[in-house]
């Protein structure tokens, strides 16, 4: 008996160092705003995305450092060559959150309800290629083949997407078959995670994933309390920094900052084409001249911004893919350089004359416009503020504009009373067709002229017709052929005179460990079922 | 019958006053550029015959008269509409978030007053006169911090956010009480009580105090509102979750039915304020009368 | 006396400043010396450079030119405002008092960001620095008087009960004669601490407007908008040169007071 407990005792003595996860072990960390939906089907805004990844199942997941697909509930898949159809075999035994068994029932349910029209959601409409239904064949309890109606080029890189909602739970898409569940919604102020008991993960030494035993969210809009929070140990980590806190912190605490590298996501300003546009005509004819874009392309001082805006963490644009997709960049393509002189050069070739420090156009009027672009966002107006500098020094009057988020939206998008727009871009797929509603000329988002009947210009004739082209391929080479040259007409014709692509920043706690930064969102909790606190420690294995 | 006459004309004062708020902020509101757009506008991912169901689904709520007369004929039996921001029930967000909000405003008018009104009170006397200058310059100095500034210096001091409401409000209420106050103090029947020899408290509560009392409590009224304007930098900053952080989202996000709802609760805390306030001071010039 | 003195000199020595703005200012307020944003005070750089490598001596000096003239007008626009309306509502009492009362209600409760969001709307895009300005303070000064009328309502009342005005009926004064020559011009204390209030809040409420379009636009700077970079103090004060624009407005707001308090009393 003595000896039974001195070898029990022993036992424990061995194992306390695995680091059994300390009960009541929490992450926290801050929310932009409070989530739209908690429904993974509907998610559209950055806040709903994160309770999606923290707590839904997906049949594969990109691992956001390899860039690799890997196995997720699904323990392999294969895609038609046509591209028309994939064939996964799901994982057995597998839970959701409440006890409901998953079945390829349930993935059929979720992509039938994802691709009912009626939805509208963003994940269903990037599986969209064609008219038609979606067909679902489940050969036993575990296989299952999806048929779309029209190819859909990048198909499992979209199930990275894809939440799988149970078909026969009553808790509905609150069942879950990620690492967390929602146990709290506190609207506006914080949601509250726990660990999803029946989470079929499991570490190399058998361990139940995650390690963290719940995630607390807050909401906070006001980033610089976000970042004082963390230096006071309040939260744990920041997901996405802007360059000036980032230096703030790095000054502070060395230790905290991380930069992950160029990211996906870039600057740009556009002129407004709209043909129907409230603007004076003699003003569409200056924003449809390909040489006036250019020019004022070269008066603009990239590498000004990328220093001063964002403390050397950005670098010059290229053009609408960054740098930091390694497989899609145009490597052929530089950054416009800062050339003031060849810019009144490219405009004296247009008429425009400089005159006592004035541009005018061969008309006489003298040339200024306004640049619009969300207030609040302090990067932005800096960035307006020194274009104004930039396209003084060629005399042309830029007048900045700062307008609240809705007010703008609506100029865009429906009134289009607006002269030239500044804003940013945020891309989280690294396949250029989920961009496919920017390029095509007949799209909502093609943002400097949107839903033409037929295009405006021969080169958006191009662009459309290389942009079709390589979404009804699965042959990398072609498709890449056609994607770097869209990337060149782009960049000689500026429809978007792309600034800068900014370095993902981000903020880490000491006490987070086997958190590894990247520049593909989400940055820093990619691998949350991984991530442990304080003293508890990981199978590294 | 007179009391209940005048509490019915009272009732009827409010109940169309509040009615022309709501309306009012709704035609504010629904008027407003950027009502009806959304973020997902912007998303590249949607199809056109998403974007144009969207379009289609924020058409479909029509002008802000209609909108306002149904919204009433739900309200009349509970339903005060869902937050478009928040997506839940405005009924729901308002009984979670008041009391907070009730805290932080009785917290905030409480310090602004005590200090506002004792401060003033202190600078009346002719011995204090230091004191007087001392807060005033206090005070001149609050009004030009802006309120965001003032709620993260609370975090950053790791104090109550809700002191900081009675900062903001306190250079008001002192402004306005030590300005009534030394004015009264220059009044002939105070300049009469001083040269028969009568004490300063006694000429300030017994001579001064009476005169201003009106203004004093007009005032008291009108600082619920400056509260409850400070409440919304506050308690965005000091992440206290009330009606002041719900306010701003709204806004931002242009959240009709619960804009309505806050617009109406404000005009209501206004009024009961203002009307207790001049409640009181009627009560006052009767006893004087008397 | 001598605290007056120091306080006439100072807002002497602001508005030479002001009309010197282009001579005492070593660089432009808009120049933006790019090689050294956030830099700390120098030679060149009195209260060093902004964010942008702009010097800050020359924005606080140039601003100051905007809000001294600007948020006084609009100051005074409410304040008068507040004393026509509250006078006028305590004066006649009854029910144009209810009335009017109840239209100050409403005013302090609206949510006043949407109708300046549809001014903003109205203006076109390219318009100008000045019009724009000058539109955001008539908008605060037509929009910031509800809160002072109610008080200088129930003075009014209170006045009307007077010996002043029993004294000035007797007189033979009554009506608006009445209300103009004894009623109004008592209601100074009420009026003063208004306008005195309305000052730094329509200069910060200036640059808070600034994320509607409305306000002083880039690069011309105010005094609001140089106050609004202490939002960004949450990590600490790396420089105590951003401290200037708010202890100027402090010692300015209180010049005045000074000065013109002065004044009262010798009248």
């Amino acid at each position: 008996m003595k000896f039974r407990s001195l070898i029990c005792a022993f036992a424990l003595l061995c194992l306390a160092p695995l680091g059994w996860a300390q009960p009541g072990s929490q992450l926290k960390f801050c929310l932009g705003s409070q989530p739209r939906t908690l429904n993974p089907l509907l998610v559209a805004d950055d806040a709903s995305e994160t309770v999606r990844y923290l707590t839904g199942g997906v049949l594969m997941r990109l691992n956001r450092k390899t860039q690799q697909l890997e196995p997720e509930l699904a323990t392999s898949w294969k895609v038609s060559a046509a591209g028309k159809s994939i064939t996964f075999t799901l994982r057995e035994n597998v839970r959701f959150s409440d006890g409901t068994p998953f079945s390829a029932e349930d993935v059929a349910y979720t992509m039938q309800r994802l691709m009912d029209p009626a939805l509208h959601s963003p994940g269903g409409d990037a599986f969209r290629g064609g008219e038609g239904k979606l067909e679902t064949q489940i050969s036993g309890r575990n296989r299952i083949t999806l048929t779309f109606p029209a190819a859909v080029v990048g198909l499992d890189k979209l199930f990275d997407q894809v939440a799988i909602v149970s078909a026969h739970s009553p808790l509905k898409e609150m069942a879950v078959l990620g690492p967390y569940y929602v146990a709290e919604n506190k609207a506006g102020a914080y949601l509250l995670l726990k660990r999803n008991p029946n989470y079929w993960k499991h570490d190399a030494s058998g361990r139940q994933l995650p390690y963290i035993d719940s995630v607390r969210l807050d909401i906070q809009q006001n980033r610089d309390i976000e970042l004082l929070r963390l230096t006071r140990g309040e939260i744990e980590l920041i997901n996405a920094l802007d360059a000036e806190s980032y230096e703030k912190l790095r000054a502070k605490a060395p230790q905290m900052a991380v930069d992950a590298g160029i990211g996906l996501d870039s600057e740009q300003v556009w002129f407004n084409q709209v043909a129907a546009a409230p603007i004076e005509g003699y003003k569409k004819a200056w924003f449809a001249s390909t040489r006036f874009r250019q020019a004022i392309s070269r008066a603009v001082n990239r590498g000004d911004i990328a220093r001063v805006v964002y403390r050397g963490h950005a670098r010059p644009a290229v053009s609408w893919v960054s740098p930091a997709n390694r497989v899609w960049f145009n490597e052929k393509l530089q950054p416009h350089p800062f050339d003031p002189q060849g810019a009144l050069a490219l405009l004296q070739q247009d008429g425009f004359q400089l005159q006592n420090g004035t541009l005018r156009d061969r008309e006489g009027h003298a040339v200024e416009f306004s640049v619009i672009t969300n207030a609040g966002n302090k990067g932005r107006e800096k960035i307006a503020a020194m274009m104004q500098q930039d396209l003084q020094r060629v005399g042309i009057r830029l007048n900045v504009v700062t307008l609240d988020f809705p007010s703008l939206i609506e100029r865009i998008t429906r009134t289009f009373n607006y002269e030239a727009c500044l804003l940013g871009l945020v891309n989280d797929d690294l396949d250029p067709n989920s961009q496919m509603n920017v390029w095509l000329s007949s799209a909502d988002n093609h943002q400097w002229n949107p839903a033409q009947k037929t295009p405006a210009t021969a080169w958006e004739a191009e662009i459309d017709k290389l942009m079709r082209q390589q979404a009804s391929t699965a042959d990398f080479k072609k498709r890449k052929q056609a994607v770097d040259r869209v990337q060149q007409i782009v960049w000689e014709q500026e429809p978007f005179i792309y600034l800068v692509n900014k370095e993902a920043l981000a903020g880490v706690s000491p006490s987070l460990h086997n958190a590894a930064p990247v520049a593909l969102r989400p940055q820093v909790y990619w691998n949350i079922d991984r991530l442990t606190l304080g003293t508890q420690v990981a199978d590294k294995r | 019958m007179s009391a209940l006459r005048r509490l019915g004309q009272h009732g009827l004062r409010i109940a169309v006053v509040l009615l022309a708020g709501g309306l009012l902020s709704s035609m504010l509101v629904r008027t407003a550029p950027g009502f009806g757009v959304d973020e997902q506008d912007l998303d590249s991912r949607l199809t056109a015959e998403s974007h144009r169901a969207l379009h289609g689904a924020q058409a479909t709520e029509g002008g802000f008269l209609r909108f306002y007369v149904e919204w009433c004929g739900r309200a009349l039996h509970g339903d005060l509409g869902t937050s478009i921001a928040l997506n839940e029930p405005v009924r729901q967000l308002l009984a979670e978030r008041m009391p907070e909000t009730a805290k932080t405003l009785g917290a905030g008018l409480g310090l602004a007053w005590m200090l506002g009104l004792g401060l003033a009170l202190l600078s009346s006397v002719p011995a204090m006169r230091g004191v007087g200058w001392a807060a005033w310059f206090v005070a001149s100095a609050l009004l030009c911090v802006p309120a965001a500034v003032l709620a993260i210096l609370f975090v950053l001091a790791a104090a109550p956010g809700r002191l900081a409401v009675g900062l903001i409000v306190f250079p008001k209420v002192f402004e306005f009480t030590r300005n009534l106050l030394g004015h009264s103090a220059d009044l002939p029947h105070v300049l009469a009580a001083r040269a028969r020899g009568v004490g300063e408290c006694r000429v300030l509560f017994r001579h001064v105090l009476p005169v201003t009392a009106a203004q004093i409590l007009a005032l008291a009224g009108v600082s619920v509102c400056m509260g409850l304007a400070a409440c919304i930098p506050v308690e965005v900053l000091c992440d206290l979750p009330g009606i002041g952080q719900l306010a701003w989202k709204a806004a931002l996000g242009r959240d009709l039915p619960l804009l309505v709802m806050l617009t109406m609760l404000v005009t209501l805390a206004t009024l009961a304020a203002n009307g207790a306030a001049e409640a009181l001071a009627g009560n006052l010039r009767g006893g004087e009368a008397r | 006396m001598k605290v007056r003195i120091a306080a006439l000199v100072f807002l002497a020595l602001l508005a030479l400043g002001c009309v010197l703005a282009g001579w005492i200012a070593p660089q432009g307020y808009a120049e933006q010396f790019r090689s050294e944003p956030d830099a700390a005070c120098s030679r060149a750089h009195l209260l060093g450079t902004d964010d942008l490598g702009r010097d800050r001596f020359a924005r606080v000096l140039y601003g100051t030119r905007v809000s001294l003239l600007l948020a006084p007008a609009a100051a005074l626009l409410a304040t008068a405002l507040a004393g026509l309306i509250g006078g006028a509502a305590g004066f006649f009492g009854g029910a144009l008092e209810g009335c009017v009362m109840a239209v100050t209600d409403l005013v302090l409760a609206m949510p006043w960001f949407f109708l300046l969001i549809t001014v903003r709307a109205l203006l076109p895009l390219n318009v100008s620095p000045a019009l724009s300005v000058s539109i955001t303070f008539a908008l605060l000064g037509c929009l910031g008087w509800a809160g002072a009328a109610r008080v200088v309502c129930a003075n009014a009342r209170g006045l009307c009960r007077s010996d002043l005005a029993l004294l000035a009926r007797a007189q033979g004064a009554s009506g608006l004669r009445l209300l103009w020559r004894h009623i109004l011009p008592n209601l100074r204390p009420a009026l003063s601490a208004q306008f005195w209030i309305s000052i730094p809040v329509f200069i910060l409420t200036e640059a808070n407007l600034g994320m509607l379009g409305l306000g002083v636009a880039e690069p011309l700077p105010s005094w609001g908008s140089l106050l609004r970079e202490l939002e960004s103090c949450s990590t600490g004060i790396t420089q105590p040169a951003i401290l200037a624009p708010l202890v100027l407005v402090i010692l300015t707001v209180s010049s005045f007071q000074i000065a013109v308090r002065k004044e009262e009393k010798h009248a």
